[in-house]
């Protein structure tokens, strides 16, 4: 298993391309998180149950992404800034398929 | 006025833990929670969710888990201060704090803990330019008194439970309810859901879906709102409240100006020793806290606040002796008169004569 490429756009509007590791079972929030690329107790505020909603993105790249469970559903009907590419970053697992997927953070 | 040892703010796992370790050493606690019930995220997010990393727990429900710290903390008969939240707290001459909260109960200690996790609890606020202008002037997050809103004209916002069971109660209080949705079906209980539907279709509820608030109207309070309907446009609906129901996040809040060391949204500890913040005499354990190498993890948690207890005990007995002993020898003798300690090994007694037997030779 490799590393794939992320671009990440910040809450700031910077873009980050940074690595993540398919292997290690993480997830589009722990990455975000393991960069520090929101301030912590920003994102990830549930610990990644879908929960809370502060991890959501705007996938602006045309990835083929696993479909969202009810939970993902449940949660985003009740988010904020919500739009139609809106997802959770706590459950989008990083696997070979996301090499150069583009996201950007949604406002806070 | 309050009194107690030790004051615990924030009653999730890890605060109601520090009761226990706290009442093995005669101290007695008190907990102060924004939230109505004890528990912190593990009953207010997600209690039916497992846990598996509870040492020799191989799997036990976030709510089973605050169960059984009740029931273990209950010999140390813990006060609790729930539905307010910690605002301030004033160091005395005498050495005590005094927290207050924001209803104005006074609670007096030697010793504080932070057991805050996140932060406390609050409203999720729909970003709508100008709501905070209109917060209490028409806008409310939280159903206090269902009384307030007898005859008047009530928009609620949300698909959640608390949408959904507000909607149905307060149709009978109400001159007029509508409930504005984004999406077309509810996350919501079903039968919450079925009476929703029940009482739209005989016109007790203005069932609005596909919908958001997008703007609040008024001189000083509310009298309308906007509604972005996806397929009508905007409707200007007219209304005398707007309940923007969309559940809890945690913030930081008020303890963020108490002068604490504060680094990412945390109170900085020093867990070489004994998880104490920069104020001498408060204390910072749980998610709440950071440190070089912190987990947030409740059994870090539980660590935390084994460690600060003892000393706390230090700085409330300055001259008294203590060695740490274990509940296996020593037992849990509780305030309320309880005590539990291990069985005593049975001995039987074998009398028996005894016997001089001739030496055969």
């Amino acid at each position: 298993m490799s590393d794939i490429t992320l671009h990440i756009i910040d809450r700031k509007g910077k873009q980050h391309q940074v690595l993540a590791p398919t292997d290690m079972a993480m997830n589009l929030m722990e990455v975000v998180r393991s960069y520090e690329l929101a301030p912590e107790g920003t994102i990830g505020v549930c610990g990644g149950m879908a929960m809370c909603a502060s991890c959501q993105c705007y996938i602006t790249s045309d990835h083929d992404i696993p479909e969202m469970g009810d939970d993902e559903d449940a949660m985003l009907a009740e988010a904020f800034h919500v739009e139609s590419n809106s997802r959770l970053g706590c459950q989008i697992s990083i696997t070979e398929q996301l090499d150069g997927l583009i996201l950007e953070l949604a406002p806070e | 006025m309050i009194h107690t040892d030790i004051l615990i703010i924030g009653a999730g796992p890890v605060g109601m833990f520090t009761v226990f370790e706290a009442g093995l050493l005669k101290l007695r606690c008190h907990l102060i929670d924004a939230l109505p019930q004890a528990g912190g995220q593990c009953s207010e997010i997600y209690p039916k969710k497992p846990i598996y990393d509870i040492p020799a727990f191989p799997e036990v429900l976030a709510g089973d888990l605050i169960d059984n710290l009740a029931a273990q903390i209950k010999p140390f008969e813990p006060g609790y201060t729930l539905g307010e939240r910690a605002e301030t707290i004033e160091k005395q001459e005498d050495g005590d704090f005094i927290v207050t909260t924001n209803r104005g109960t006074k609670h007096k200690a030697p010793v504080v803990f932070i057991a805050g996790g996140l932060g406390s609890f609050e409203p999720r606020k729909p970003p709508i330019e100008n709501i905070a202008s209109y917060e209490d002037h028409g806008v409310e997050y939280i159903i206090r008194d269902p009384e307030f809103y007898r005859n008047k004209r009530v928009v609620i916002s949300g698909g959640g439970d608390s949408a959904l069971d507000w909607s149905i109660f307060l149709a009978d209080i109400a001159s007029e309810v509508s409930l504005v949705h984004r999406r077309n079906d509810f996350r919501g209980a079903l039968d919450s859901v079925e009476k929703v539907v029940e009482l739209t279709k005989s016109g007790k509820i203005n069932l609005i879906t596909e919908a958001e608030v997008k703007e609040i109207h008024g001189d000083g309070n509310v009298n309308a709102v906007t509604i972005r309907h996806k397929t009508e446009g905007n409707i200007i609906k007219k209304c005398d409240h707007f309940i923007p129901l969309f559940g809890l996040s945690p913030k930081l809040g008020p303890i963020g100006n108490w002068g604490l060391d504060i680094e990412k949204n945390a109170i900085k500890v020093n867990n070489s020793l004994d998880y104490s913040t920069n104020i001498p005499g408060v204390y910072a354990i749980g998610d709440v806290n950071t440190y070089p190498g912190k987990l947030k993890l409740i059994l870090c948690g539980f660590h935390e606040a084994t460690i600060a207890v003892q000393y706390a005990y230090k700085l409330i007995n300055p001259d008294k002796k203590y060695v740490m002993k274990y509940t296996t020898v020593g037992g849990v003798e509780g305030f309320d008169g309880t005590k539990k300690v291990a069985k005593k090994s049975e001995i039987i007694k074998i009398n028996l004569e005894p016997k001089v037997h001739a030496l055969e030779v």
